[in-house]
């Protein structure tokens, strides 16, 4: 992060990479995306049906991406840990949901409401007893090496409890509709709203709470912030708790379409790396647009490279970022 | 004839101009000296002459070469070294593995490096902390070791990046000795400092820099009492 | 001479010899053959074990190569294992190439494809986490690719037909053969070999002296760029002779045993619970990891009473291999070599 700025400017008007929204970069991303849909309509030599059924339900996957990049960003961007149990505590989240069904008899989303603290104190507890003692050494390796032990132990002591045997859950509301001629599965509509609330409220804790100005003080400037009197441990602490709860939402809100095993996070740590870095560390609104445009490009990909071909493409954009533009596409210039 | 020429150099940082057109003659075995308030664009010239930033504009000659645009490691191999002023350590290695990697570059067999880096260490003085793990050595030590890397090298030309700062006035006097006695041995000194009495008891000529160019360069005694430079950067005490 | 300066020197001590590579080879040769006779000791039904933990050593020893001597932090080790299982398996199920000589050849091979990865990564200075990221990132494209290629039959993976007899050529031998153990071993004696003669060289110590301050490195003389790729190279090498003899012994190469993520964890993690950048850290770390399931295993299935509610329940070896490595990382960040050696010094 931005090392060379004046000490602790917690003024809230600075551009802050956090929420900052990049107008003109949406509209890059927009276009690219607008332009790439249309060669694919014109030139595709697809049914023009079949393609937006692949948009439609290419979104919606883009929803859920986006829904559990929120919190990696969050952690990525202010703590610079690669939380590579991000996709393990998405897994927790969702058996925690399936226990409170299950044993207490909960609706669904009661049972999401629930899960929202538990795991914001599992994260606080993760980051104030495990990752502090790390995260003021600035090693890269060790946070990684510990959220990567992390993420072993939580799937782990879920196979333990529960077996490797599918679990589901009950959701109060089920079938689909129709958008623009495409069936929308509603469940994955919620948890495409949900993604947006919650990339909302992310926002709205970050402007305008005393807790969101602390974050954005220690992101911008660690010692600087500390120097001003913010405790930076705490406000660590509170980062990894709400990129927790963030994820809890997450988990919550896909449980109804996805296997639950406990290996059914995984295959999301890896794509909310990527989302991450192409939105730019710490950006809310990139996480949101990035976790689309890989939805769309993986579902609409697939229209040309079968089974996980279109993956590989996600892959080499993301190698392709990696290299010209560390930052992401609305993560803050250096 | 001159060993180091700097025809017009410059380096800029997006808009900002760190350092402004130089142009500059170092004969063979002179003691140069630089002075200039923080920010004057000392240790941009530095990078820029050891091959760490490309300069902007401009040609750099050295001992009858053109170096403009050379890395750093190409320049340290053609006998142009410099230190640096945070000393950085090898951490993992002792004092004598530290300048051992140096000599590595002179001397191809291990053995002969290694013979050469312990007479370097010894004439440096750090000879009783030879196998001490280099991370533990204090200030003085750490600016010692920074210079016995340099001297490794046999280099033609070295530029000696404040190696006084940090120190206490008595630990000053052993390294302006050693840095007498280098020259004294025929290697070029371009060196940066703030302490204005090693400066006037060291330089042969001296440049004085400002918000990145030249705001004077001379004898010593001369430069220090030109009216700009008096209030640019020395004040009143040297009035 | 000035020597008027010398801070309290007591005398100039002579110059030691540089010694110590010559004791780390006999400590190697040591090591190698007191292990020579553990399938003497070992029951027949343990040799397994005892061979995937010489696979973890071989991987972990050269990863740390490159990562630990050479502080490029890869978190995508399965690329170039994966390289040479698959090219063991495709070389000798399409064209009956000999093993050997497939080692060799994957070996080449995952070292190309290091130095081009490294190169890129090194050319657009990655550093830290983007580094470990972009390497991740390239053993998931190395995965999906293996998914989709036909030559590689695809997610069925590749079987390496078991021979009727016997064979030096094929390097296929009786399934309780005590070379099934000997051969990784020699090839981890090797490896280690190459560590101890790496990290005395002039190369080698210019990469560690890279990896400990790249500018300070390259305002020495040293070509920063050329360093880093022999390391990587030589990382890479070894990684993939690993993962050869994980075809020939196991019979099967699929995309999920070549390029899997745990793949790439497993080369990092006995490394680090050994000690990152020490010569001995990947041999311990394997020595730990390697029994550890086992180990775990045979008391679930004769559990003392108190553990009686684990019985049947799998998962519990991995939890406590991550909650080791938890602890290792967070209280002995120089892992287990590397703690005691400190200790030691002091």
């Amino acid at each position: 992060m931005a090392i060379t700025e004046a000490p602790a400017a917690p003024a809230a008007d600075k551009r802050n990479p956090l929420t900052a929204g990049g107008t003109r970069i949406t509209l890059i991303i927009g276009g690219i995306a607008v332009v790439g849909l249309a060669l694919v309509y014109l030139l595709g030599d697809r049914e023009p049906a079949l393609i937006t059924q692949y948009l439609v339900s290419g979104l919606l996957l883009g929803g859920v991406y986006a829904l559990v990049s929120l919190g990696l960003t969050l952690i990525f961007g202010v703590l610079g840990i690669v939380n590579f149990a991000q996709g393990a505590m998405l897994t927790l989240s969702m058996y925690l949901v399936y226990v409170l069904q299950s044993s207490l008899g909960l609706n669904l989303y009661v049972a999401v409401v629930l899960t929202i603290p538990l795991l914001f104190g599992f994260g606080w507890l993760v980051q104030s007893m495990l990752l502090n003692r790390l995260t003021e050494d600035a090693s890269h390796d060790r946070p990684l090496l510990v959220t990567l032990g992390l993420s072993l132990l939580i799937v782990n002591v879920l196979l333990m409890i529960f077996g490797g045997r599918p679990k589901s859950v009950d959701a109060p509301v089920s079938g689909s509709i129709e958008i623009l001629g495409a069936l929308a599965d509603t469940q994955r509509i919620i948890a495409f709203g949900g993604a947006v609330l919650v990339a909302a409220a992310l926002t709205l804790v970050l402007r305008k709470t005393s807790m969101g100005l602390a974050i954005r003080a220690v992101a911008a400037n660690g010692t600087g912030a500390s120097l001003v009197g913010v405790n930076v441990r705490r406000v660590y602490a509170m980062t990894f708790g709400l990129g927790a709860a963030s994820v809890a939402v997450a988990g919550g809100l896909i449980t109804p379409f996805t296997t639950l095993v406990p290996t059914a996070g995984e295959q999301f740590t890896t794509l909310a790396f990527v989302i991450v870095v192409l939105g730019g560390l710490g950006s809310i609104p990139g996480a949101l647009v990035g976790g689309l445009f890989i939805g769309v490009l993986q579902t609409v990909g697939s229209l040309y490279l079968p089974g996980s071909g279109s993956l590989i493409l996600v892959f080499g954009i993301f190698v392709l970022i990696l290299f010209l533009r560390p930052q992401g596409l609305f993560g803050a210039k250096q | 004839m001159s060993l180091l020429t700097l025809d017009g150099v410059s380096k800029s940082f997006g808009g900002l101009k760190a350092l402004g057109e130089t142009t500059l003659e170092i004969p063979e075995h002179e003691f140069f000296g630089i002075i200039g308030p923080n920010g004057a664009g000392k240790t941009t010239l530095f990078s820029v002459l050891a091959g760490q930033l490309a300069p902007s504009s401009g040609q750099m000659m050295f001992d009858g070469v053109d170096i403009t645009g050379w890395s750093a490691d190409k320049t340290a191999a053609q006998g142009l070294v410099r230190t640096f002023q945070l000393m950085r350590p090898f951490e993992s290695m002792t004092v004598l593995e530290n300048v051992t990697i140096a000599s590595h570059n002179k001397y191809r067999s291990p053995h002969k490096a290694r013979e050469h880096a312990a007479a370097v260490v010894e004439r440096v003085g750090l000879d009783s902390y030879m196998y001490a793990m280099s991370g533990t050595l204090p200030t003085a030590g750490l600016k010692r070791l920074e210079l016995a890397r340099a001297l490794a090298l046999e280099p033609r030309m070295i530029l000696l990046d404040e190696v006084l700062a940090g120190l206490v006035p008595t630990e000053r006097a052993p390294i302006i000795d050693l840095l007498r006695s280098i020259h004294a041995e025929g290697v070029t000194v371009m060196f940066v400092e703030h302490i204005m009495a090693a400066v006037m008891a060291l330089s042969e000529r001296l440049l004085v820099m400002h918000e990145g160019r030249e705001l004077a360069l001379g004898l010593p005694e001369e430069v220090i009492a030109n009216q700009q430079v008096i209030d640019a950067y020395l004040g009143e005490d040297y009035s | 001479m000035t020597a008027t300066d010398a801070p309290a020197a007591p005398q100039a001590p002579k110059l030691r010899p540089a010694n110590g590579a010559k004791r780390q080879y006999t400590f190697l040769l040591i090591v190698i053959a007191a292990l020579f006779f553990v399938p003497y000791i070992l029951p027949d039904s343990a040799q397994p074990v005892a061979v995937r933990t010489l696979i973890f050593a071989i991987m972990a020893v050269g990863w740390n190569l490159m990562s630990g001597f050479g502080g490029m932090f890869s978190f995508g080790h399965a690329v170039f294992f994966g390289v040479g299982a698959y090219t063991d398996a495709y070389l000798l199920t399409a064209f009956g190439v000999s093993p050997w000589l497939s080692m060799i050849i994957g070996a080449v091979l995952a070292a190309g494809v290091g130095l081009t990865i490294a190169y890129f990564c090194l050319r657009y200075k990655l550093a830290g986490s983007y580094f470990a990221l972009a390497t991740f990132a390239f053993a998931q494209m190395f995965y999906l690719l293996s998914q989709n290629l036909g030559f590689l039959n695809k997610t069925d993976g590749i079987n390496v037909p078991l021979l009727p007899e016997e064979s030096w050529a094929m390097l296929q031998f009786d399934q309780d053969s005590k070379f099934y153990f000997w051969i990784p071993l020699v090839i981890l004696g090797l490896a280690m070999a190459v560590t101890i003669y790496f990290a005395h060289s002039r190369a080698g110590q210019f990469a560690q002296a890279i990896r400990d301050d790249a500018t300070a490195a390259e305002s020495l003389g040293i070509k920063v760029m050329k360093y880093r790729l022999i390391t990587v190279a030589m990382s890479c090498a070894i990684t993939a002779v690993a993962g050869a003899y994980y075809s020939q012994y196991y019979l099967f190469v699929g995309p999920e045993q070549a390029f899997g993520i745990h793949v790439s964890t497993d080369a990092i993690i006995p490394a680090v619970i050994g000690g990152i950048g020490t010569i001995w850290g990947p041999l311990i770390g394997a020595a730990v990891v390697g029994p550890l399931s086992e180990l775990i295993a045979h008391l679930l299935r004769n559990p003392p009473e108190f553990l009686e509610f684990l019985q049947g329940t799998s998962g519990l070896d991995v939890a406590v291999y991550a909650a080791l490595l938890i602890v290792i990382v967070i209280f002995l960040p120089k892992g287990i070599y590397g703690t005691i050696r400190e200790r030691m010094r002091k």
